[in-house]
């Protein structure tokens, strides 16, 4: 006989009993559900997506990104958008710089091709958040990620920082222009 | 080894209700530490309404972005951790010692640690509340905070590593004398919870050291990577943990309430176990955007390794519910497939906080944390309102609700005075959760359109070309109703803190409190199950709602894959 006991006393001295139908088949309908998200993230999303989380990342010192990004903007800058400099990149590696309080520069992106994106911070963390298409990666001082993206559809995209950076956080944004 | 009847009497009492032994030490210690959370949550609860009634766009309550971001820095450590953690500690006391029929091994140790959280947490918030240290509850490296807020914030966490450990001692101890064997589930889901402590606290202490060594100028600097790993060790983890107490907490006010028995002990105690094991792991989904680990390393841990530990929190959500119906049905109410559901004490401030802060976790909280907490869909929710709002559903809808609904009859039983205010405990849990639950979904799908969490302006005036980003009317609607859910919840967590405050200064004493309904069968000794008749299930309505929950998760995973692919990026 399976002796069943309540949660705030101590259960007698066998309280092992074998699954009764219920927990069999919930146990088994779990289970399947547990696989197959776990199946999603490492086999279907990776054979089928055109999102990826497989970006990688290197270390690097904040003045040597900083370098980089003032060559960048050097080397392909062809104007200025609200009093930062206005970059258009051919594909390739796309420099984006993250300071209190503004993303320097203003990247303008064709239609269809392909970059990589180098992501870093000069001074604190910040969060890019790329709206309207809401797409979220943290950025760390220190760290480079470097992300490849294509974007599929012209228009404005703003960037907001959505890591709180200090006292200008919410006045700290940035732009992306994707041009056909 | 049995206290002598004298010695019992000497260091403490029996209660007049439970016939439990309650330790004089254990009394003392649970009823500061209650107290003292109680006054953190009425704290952090004063912040939440400011901080709301600023994100409402056309209120905008707040006008300093200093006192804003110094307020939401205070709300997440009052709440968070102040709050949780000396109520988890006046638990674990309470599931070490009375619950196990026991005195306190060292009360000395007990006040030890009780000084240590209440001076690191007074001095943290006075800290950040000066705007010494207006860096969130998360203190990222290299923001930059007072050395002292470091260092306040490690005493809490040192004191608060002392309570967890005081609790496995006594465990150990009664373990040792004989005085139990196999440990109520109860007190099983607490040592669960304790362990994870352990843990959690290792890491927070292991992040925090460095950032203060660094402000100090001891080190050069503290790593922001290895921080947010070992920090998130901590931040979440400490969700872990409540999420552990919680589970406890369902079961045993289901125990209380219905008189609930578990239908297989084994089942529900391996489904800790899988907490223990692998519910840490999920930690790491806060780095998932993040540069420094490899592709590998994020995926297989926010996946819990196949998604064991959300395979524990779906078995409690069967068998918790399942336990309920096969006590109801055997106490007759078996006429429907929901009749036990009907019949069950809803008047109940016990039954009602269980039952709500177990929906509200199982169907908002469960459901968008897993959907999140995957590498690839974390993308669309990192930093945006999404997350506050999935953790609002796990720690308060969820995890306050039910420390609230325990402490209805914790608080009179330990202070031996009435429930003050009975009628208002009764309705205070339905009032809470249309709160939250309002407020919950409102903020989801503010976050789901991309609207930034800890922001104090979204209206991005400054620059023309981004003006207007947020500006369309379903985020500045669903931000209105973010405000309203967070105005009716502070109502409800209001009427919690002065019932609480109430019964602890104003109730009226009386050996025997009074504390309503309690289920004849929650304290009594393990006995046969029922014979199960017939082929069908023998909780079926709980089959019907469980399945429904999984299809409704189902459903949700699909459309959040689907709004996914929906980028107009490529991505590698």
């Amino acid at each position: 006989m399976i002796e069943r006991s309540s949660t705030l006393v101590a259960p007698g001295a066998r309280w092992w009993s074998p699954l009764g139908r219920d927990e069999r088949l919930w146990f088994m309908v779990v289970l399947v559900w547990a696989l197959a998200m776990f199946l999603m993230i490492f086999v279907i999303w990776p054979a089928i997506g055109d999102q990826q989380l497989t970006f990688s990342s290197y270390r690097t010192d904040t003045a040597t990104f900083k370098a980089a990004v003032d060559a960048s903007i050097a080397a392909h800058q062809v104007g200025e958008l609200e009093g930062r400099p206005l970059v258009a990149p051919p594909p390739g590696d796309v420099y984006l710089l993250g300071e209190r309080f503004q993303f320097t520069p203003a990247l303008r992106l064709k239609k269809g091709e392909t970059y990589r994106l180098l992501l870093s911070s000069s001074d604190v963390q910040h969060g890019l958040s790329i709206q309207p298409d809401n797409i979220n990666f943290q950025v760390l001082p220190g760290y480079v990620s470097a992300i490849t993206l294509t974007p599929k559809q012209d228009g404005e995209y703003t960037i907001v920082c959505n890591e709180y950076c200090g006292i200008g956080h919410h006045l700290m944004v940035g732009q992306i222009a994707v041009v056909p | 080894m049995a206290l002598s009847g004298a010695l019992r009497n000497a260091v403490g009492r029996t209660c007049g209700v439970t016939g439990l032994f309650v330790d004089r030490s254990s009394e003392r210690l649970i009823i500061v530490n209650a107290v003292t959370a109680v006054l953190w949550l009425a704290t952090g609860g004063v912040m939440a309404l400011l901080i709301a009634l600023t994100r409402w766009p056309a209120v905008h309550l707040i006008s300093s972005p200093e006192w804003f971001y110094r307020l939401v820095s205070a709300h997440g450590a009052a709440m968070l951790v102040f709050w949780i953690l000396f109520f988890e500690v006046a638990g674990l006391i309470f599931g070490g010692t009375i619950l196990l029929n026991q005195p306190m091994v060292a009360p000395k140790v007990g006040w030890l640690a009780y000084g240590m959280m209440l001076f690191g947490s007074v001095a943290a918030a006075v800290v950040v509340l000066s705007g010494y240290a207006t860096v969130m509850f998360t203190a990222y490296p290299p923001l930059e905070a007072s050395h002292w807020f470091y260092l306040f914030i490690l005493v809490f966490a040192v004191g608060a590593l002392i309570a967890v450990i005081h609790f496995l001692v006594q465990i150990t101890r009664a373990r040792i004398t004989g005085r139990i064997r196999t440990l109520p589930l109860f007190t099983f889901g607490l040592v669960v919870a304790a362990i994870l402590a352990l843990f959690t606290l290792a890491s927070g202490t292991a992040a925090l050291i460095p950032a203060w060594l660094a402000r100090l100028g001891v080190i050069e600097t503290a790593d922001p990577g290895v921080y947010r790993l070992l920090f998130w060790g901590f931040g979440h983890g400490a969700q872990q943990v409540n999420l552990a107490a919680m589970v406890a907490i369902w079961y045993g006010l289901a125990s209380l309430m219905v008189g609930a028995r578990p239908i297989n002990e084994g089942l529900s105690r391996l489904a800790f176990l899988l907490y223990v094991l692998f519910i840490q792991m999920g930690s790491m989904h806060h780095i998932l955007v993040d540069p420094g680990l490899s592709h590998w390393a994020r995926g297989i841990n926010t996946s819990y390794f196949l998604y064991a530990a959300v395979m524990g929190s779906m078995i409690h959500a069967f068998t918790i519910p399942a336990s309920v119906e096969v006590a109801q049905r055997e106490k007759g109410h078996t006429g429907s497939l929901f009749a036990w559901l009907r019949n069950a004490p809803w008047g109940s401030p016990g039954f009602s906080a269980f039952a709500l802060s177990f929906a509200m976790f199982g169907i908002l909280g469960g459901i968008s944390g897993v959907i999140m907490g995957g590498i690839q869909l974390n993308l669309i929710a990192h930093n945006t309102l999404i997350v506050p709002a999935h953790f609002h559903m796990t720690v308060v809808a969820g995890t306050t609700l039910a420390f609230m609904g325990i402490s209805y009859y914790l608080v009179p039983l330990i202070t031996r005075r009435d429930l003050f205010l009975p009628g208002w405990a009764k309705v205070q849990p339905y009032i809470f959760t249309t709160g939250m639950l309002i407020f919950g979904i409102a903020m989801g799908l503010a976050g789901h359109w991309g609207v930034p969490r800890r922001h104090w302006d979204i209206s991005l005036s400054a620059y023309p070309f981004a003006a207007g980003t947020f500006d369309g009317p379903r985020i500045q609607m669903a931000l209105a109703i973010t405000a309203l859910g967070a105005t009716i919840a502070i109502i409800g967590g209001t009427m919690y803190v002065i019932i609480a405050a109430g019964t602890v200064f104003l109730g009226k004493r009386n050996d025997v409190p009074n504390i309503g309904h309690v289920d004849a069968g929650a304290f009594a000794p393990p006995a046969p199950a029922a014979p199960h008749v017939g082929r069908g299930f023998e909780a079926p309505g709980t089959m019907t709602l469980a399945m429904t929950w999984l299809a409704l998760f189902v459903v949700l995973y699909a459309v959040s894959w689907y709004e996914f692919s929906s980028i107009q990026w490529g991505i590698r």
